[in-house]
């Protein structure tokens, strides 16, 4: 049994549809009206310089996401 | 208050008036789609700013004409992504929409303005405002950026599935404005036509909180339904100042619901998130047509560069080099000149008047105290442009990007950067730019320790206790520019600690959220950024320039009453015998351990007024007549003063002392003025001098007293 891909496992420039992330708190119903809803496609284009946090493309535009958040997010395979 | 304005009927036709009062419009859109430049573009420079009375938000109104030359209100909302507020501007911005403000009437009409180029999250604030059946006017900006990645928008269409004017627009080319004005003079606009499923899981939840809006809080139907879909995603919701509460049935039904779902499992605000942007999706897959596969933009090879492990830091460096550069450089030459002209004045009122009290509170008080603050305002000015710059080109995104993870060791987030860097110059634009911080206890620390950054202001402390500390005429250049690095850094260290301190005490709060978005580059328009720049720098100058004025005609007050006995007296014996002499002597006992004497105290008070006030004091003080920018006079008479006893006053050790006083101390009224503005209150600018003051005196003490202690 494979534990879920987290978000922030991503590799550079590849994309995934999201899985599945909390439904509670400030920070993921946020996520979900800036439009990361399950089902949504998403590539992850950087890391900052020193590591955190990250960069993604959903949508047509461009979101920054502290590490801690995407790991709590699972995508698919 | 019934659900139409007053002169339009329900089937829209306008209704025969004798008075129509002025209509009003609200521009909303997401932060970073033009929404400022359109503003300008429709209102030119009439527009006035304020505050929302209790919130630190800015209030823009502004003013323009229909084609029949009738005048239109535009109020320009802050920037938001969705209706459910997550910060105090999101927060104003629902509030003024539901008609939750008392001083603020809901408006008639909306702008929705929407950025092409990523249309589907722009159009979720769109959707949340269908609801509130408003008549609204959809404007499809940055037309240009879109075709140029190749995204075609089908503005025919999109018009044609809402049922309300749709207007392409470029508003940094000014294409689509006349357009836009003809709509918006349109007397009838038809109502979107917008109809979605809520889900069945809340459906029943909706139409209970509908029912308690309309009953108990008097909300329109509309409104009614719109704001029951609100308070099913408006988590922890950011309440404001000055809009009317919830009844509490109504935040009781509420609560029941949250529990029942919470117990059941049920995902609700995700539901409800998800089935709009799935009506999105639906609406748009007609729409928006992306020709072809097309590769890196501009923006993403940009980024490379900026963003890069190691360019990335060189683009920063550069930049702040640049900024640093400008303030100190640039703004040498408009500073000289405002300075020679203020003493041309000075002087003028002196030939000109008969000596006398009212002659020296013109020369003394006035316009040294507010000359003194003018001449700052070059570098006032260039940081406001530059930060004006920043931020419109989308570079300061970036740099919160890059400093995020240093930023948050103290519990703060990337966006602390640039208001920081900036107080390196001047606390003041550096603290009037933490407006783009979005949690108030963030911002407020961000403002608590900015002052703590040394301001440009010091350098002439510093550089005259350098001169006083090093023996020998010739001071090399290298050791100048240790010391003064070594207060730089004292201070910044002192920032980030307290920062740390207060986040972790008295500010403690949830740690910053960073999601933000990274909006493409954009050129912003050169008129837009000036204007920018003069709108803020007029603001610092009304509120902080009466206050400066006010506290400089006390100071001259206290240095030139009472009056010496001796009617040729020289300025020193003059200020010794004044109030703020005996203020020295009466805080001497304070400073004393500190190693200072009630002539450096006098200097301490007046520095109140600004920090460089210092210099020109400890000239007045020891004697030196006018020594403007010669250093060497005044230096001298510093190493000769004396203590009663005959011991050194100005010793290397009390030198370096007072320094690091100036580095901790909060002097400097304008900030003081600023910091009142930007918290909307006394308490925290009062906190401020107190934290601030009294750690320069701890720190000073500890120096003092050990190198005392080791023999210096």
């Amino acid at each position: 049994m494979s534990a879920s891909l987290k978000l922030s496992s991503l590799a550079l420039g590849m994309s995934a549809r999201v899985k599945d992330f909390p439904r509670t708190g400030n920070t993921f119903i946020r996520l979900r009206e800036m439009g990361l809803l399950p089902g949504t496609t998403v590539t992850f284009i950087r890391a900052a310089p020193l590591g955190d946090p990250l960069e993604f493309k959903l949508r047509g535009y461009h979101l920054t996401l502290r590490r801690e958040e995407a790991e709590q997010i699972t995508i698919e395979a | 208050m019934s659900q139409l304005p007053p002169h339009i009927t329900a089937t829209g036709k306008k209704r025969p008036a004798s008075a129509e009062r002025t209509p009003v419009y609200a521009l909303v859109g997401n932060p970073n789609c033009g929404k400022s430049t359109l503003f300008n573009a429709l209102t030119g420079l009439k527009q006035k700013v304020g505050n929302y009375p209790g919130v630190t938000v800015e209030k823009k109104i502004g003013e323009t004409y229909s084609q029949h030359g009738k005048p239109i209100k535009i109020i320009d909302l802050p920037g938001a992504y969705s209706l459910a507020a997550r910060s105090p501007d999101e927060a104003v911005t629902r509030d003024v929409l539901l008609g939750r403000r008392t001083d603020t009437p809901q408006p008639d009409r909306i702008l929705c303005i929407v950025d092409a180029t990523n249309l589907e999250r722009n159009l979720y604030l769109v959707h949340q405002i269908l609801d509130l059946g408003r008549p609204v006017i959809l404007v499809v900006n940055m037309m240009d950026l879109a075709k140029v990645s190749g995204l075609e928008v089908r503005i025919g269409r999109l018009e044609q599935e809402l049922g309300i004017p749709v207007i392409a627009c470029e508003a940094v080319n000014g294409k689509g404005i006349v357009d836009l004005k003809l709509a918006m003079s349109r007397v009838d606009l038809p109502l979107a036509r917008h109809s979605w499923d809520v889900p069945a899981a809340v459906a029943s939840a909706v139409a209970e909180l509908q029912a308690s809006l309309t009953d108990n809080d008097r909300r329109p139907p509309l409104v009614a339904r719109a704001e029951a879909l609100l308070l099913l995603t408006d988590f922890d919701t950011v309440r404001v100042a000055g809009s009317t509460p919830l009844s509490g049935k109504t935040t009781e039904i509420l609560a029941h619901w949250q529990r029942h779902w919470e117990g059941e499992g049920t995902d609700w605000a995700g539901s409800l998130v998800a089935s709009r942007y799935d009506a999105i999706a639906g609406l748009c897959s007609g729409i928006v047509q992306q020709a072809g596969v097309t590769g890196p933009s501009a923006s993403d090879k940009i980024d490379a560069v900026v963003i890069h492990p190691l360019w990335g830091w060189l683009v920063l460096g550069g930049v702040m080099t640049l900024l640093f550069l400008s303030i100190f450089t640039f703004a040498e030459i408009p500073m000289n000149w405002i300075d020679g002209h203020i003493a041309a004045l000075a002087t003028w009122v002196k030939d000109v008047m008969a000596p006398g009290d009212l002659r020296d509170l013109l020369t003394d008080g006035v316009i040294s105290g507010v000359g003194g603050v003018l001449v700052f305002l070059p570098q006032i000015l260039i940081l406001f442009f530059f930060i004006g710059l920043l931020e419109n080109t989308g570079y300061m995104a970036r740099a919160a990007f890059i400093m995020d993870r240093l930023m948050s060791r103290v519990g703060l987030n990337g966006k602390s950067f640039i208001p920081l860097l900036s107080s390196y110059a001047c606390a003041i634009p550096g603290i009037m730019a933490t407006r783009t911080i979005e949690d108030p206890k963030d911002r407020l620390v961000t403002i608590l320790v900015a002052p703590l950054m040394s301001c440009s202001a010091r350098l002439p402390v510093y550089l005259l206790m350098i001169a006083a500390l090093l023996p020998g005429d010739a001071v090399p250049v290298l050791t100048k520019v240790g010391i003064m690095l070594l207060m730089y850094v004292i201070g910044t260290v002192g920032a980030f600690g307290f920062a740390w301190l207060f986040k972790r005490t008295l500010l403690k709060g949830a740690p910053p959220m960073m999601i933000m978005e990274l909006p493409p580059y954009r050129l912003p328009r050169l008129r837009d950024v000036l204007f920018q720049m003069t709108e803020r720098a007029g603001l610092f100058l009304k509120r902080a320039g009466t206050i400066i004025l006010g506290i400089s005609i006390v100071l001259w007050f206290l240095t030139a009453y009472p009056k010496h006995p001796v009617p040729d007296a020289t300025a020193t014996q003059q200020i010794a015998h004044s109030f703020a002499g005996r203020a020295g002597h009466l805080i001497e006992p304070l400073i004393k351990p500190l190693g200072f004497d009630w002539r450096v105290g006098i200097g301490l008070i007046t520095s109140f007024a600004a920090r460089e006030v210092f210099v020109s004091s400890m000239g007045v003080i020891f004697g030196v007549e006018g020594s403007g920018d010669q250093t060497t006079p005044l230096r001298d008479a510093l190493r000769h003063a004396t203590w009663p006893g005959g011991a050194a006053l100005f010793t290397p050790l009390v030198c370096l002392t007072l320094m690091v006083y100036y580095v901790f101390a909060m002097q400097c009224v304008s900030t003081v003025a600023v910091v009142k503005r930007e918290t909307n209150g006394w308490k925290w600018p009062l906190f401020q001098i107190a934290y601030m003051t009294g750690t320069a005196w701890v720190v000073c003490f500890i120096i003092y007293q050990t190198g005392h202690a080791l023999g210096y």
